[in-house]
């Protein structure tokens, strides 16, 4: 069954100071769609996450690479996927000893990073990732609870 | 889409203030700032987010590791003028249980 939907795609350079553009198109399609502000805020999280591991690692050893974000807009709900042509990571491997730091955990112990993928599962309904030559992070946001009016004044982007 | 570190010392205890966004670019100048005070001994570190207006798990990162240099000297490191938002961040990864954090006016310097 097909559906009827917008589509918008973007690409960056695969550099740090690009992923905050993408948080700035991002709110501006997450209120655009009527999402709450807590909603956008998950979504920018959850997206730059994902840019961020791929920017980081999917080409630490080139020096261009892309990262290509696109979003579907549906009218329920809306779709980021974010995709890098860099060389694939084992992301089983990435994903172990991911999660939640635990309470009493010896301080010196404590990890420094590897919260992404954690937190991209947490902030947003469905979560897929697929690797081929790169690796696509899939990551579906539904439209729910009290929304923005929509004849709210604009939310500032 | 930047940040501002503003640090004020008064003997062995610093007040960082911060101003902007941290993310994969910004992280590593706030890495930069803090780290070298963090390797001080016995210091106490206050790290004042009120107009921090985005933060995501590379900002964890920093704080994490910072916090783990100030326990290793001796230090004390502590979380003030967090937002719900930013609050929310550190107790969905269980860091609100392990780092001290005095959230919004609890703790704020205004």
């Amino acid at each position: 069954m097909s559906q009827v939907y917008d589509y918008i795609e973007m690409k960056i350079p695969a550099k740090p100071e690009f992923i905050g553009v993408i948080r700035l198109t991002l709110s501006g399609i997450g209120s655009r769609m009527g999402f709450a502000y807590d909603e956008i805020e998950d979504l920018k999280i959850a997206t730059s996450e994902a840019c961020t591991n791929a920017v980081q690692h999917a080409y630490k050893d080139l020096e261009k690479g892309e990262v290509k974000v696109s979003f579907g807009l549906y009218p329920d709900r809306l779709e980021v996927m974010v995709s890098d042509s860099g060389k694939s990571c084992n992301f089983e491997e990435v994903r172990q000893g991911l999660g939640p730091y635990e309470h009493g955990q010896k301080v010196e112990l404590l990890r420094e990073g590897g919260l992404g993928l954690y937190l991209i599962e947490t902030l947003m309904d469905d979560v897929k990732i697929h690797q081929h030559d790169g690796v696509t992070v899939f990551m579906t946001k539904f439209l729910e609870g009290e929304q923005v009016e929509m004849d709210a004044k604009t939310v500032s982007t | 889409m930047n940040i501002t570190v503003d640090v004020n010392e008064l003997n062995t205890e610093f007040i960082v203030k911060l101003n902007g966004e941290i993310d994969a670019y910004t992280a590593p100048k706030l890495r930069e700032s803090l780290f070298p005070i963090s390797e001080q001994d016995n210091v106490s570190i206050i790290i004042d987010l009120t107009e921090v207006s985005y933060m995501d798990s590379t900002g964890l990162g920093v704080f994490v590791g910072a916090f783990k240099s100030v326990r290793a000297h001796n230090g004390e490191f502590t979380l003030i003028g967090l937002s719900e938002r930013l609050r929310r961040l550190f107790d969905i990864t269980g860091l609100a249980d392990i780092i001290d954090i005095k959230s919004g006016t609890e703790g704020g310097l205004e």
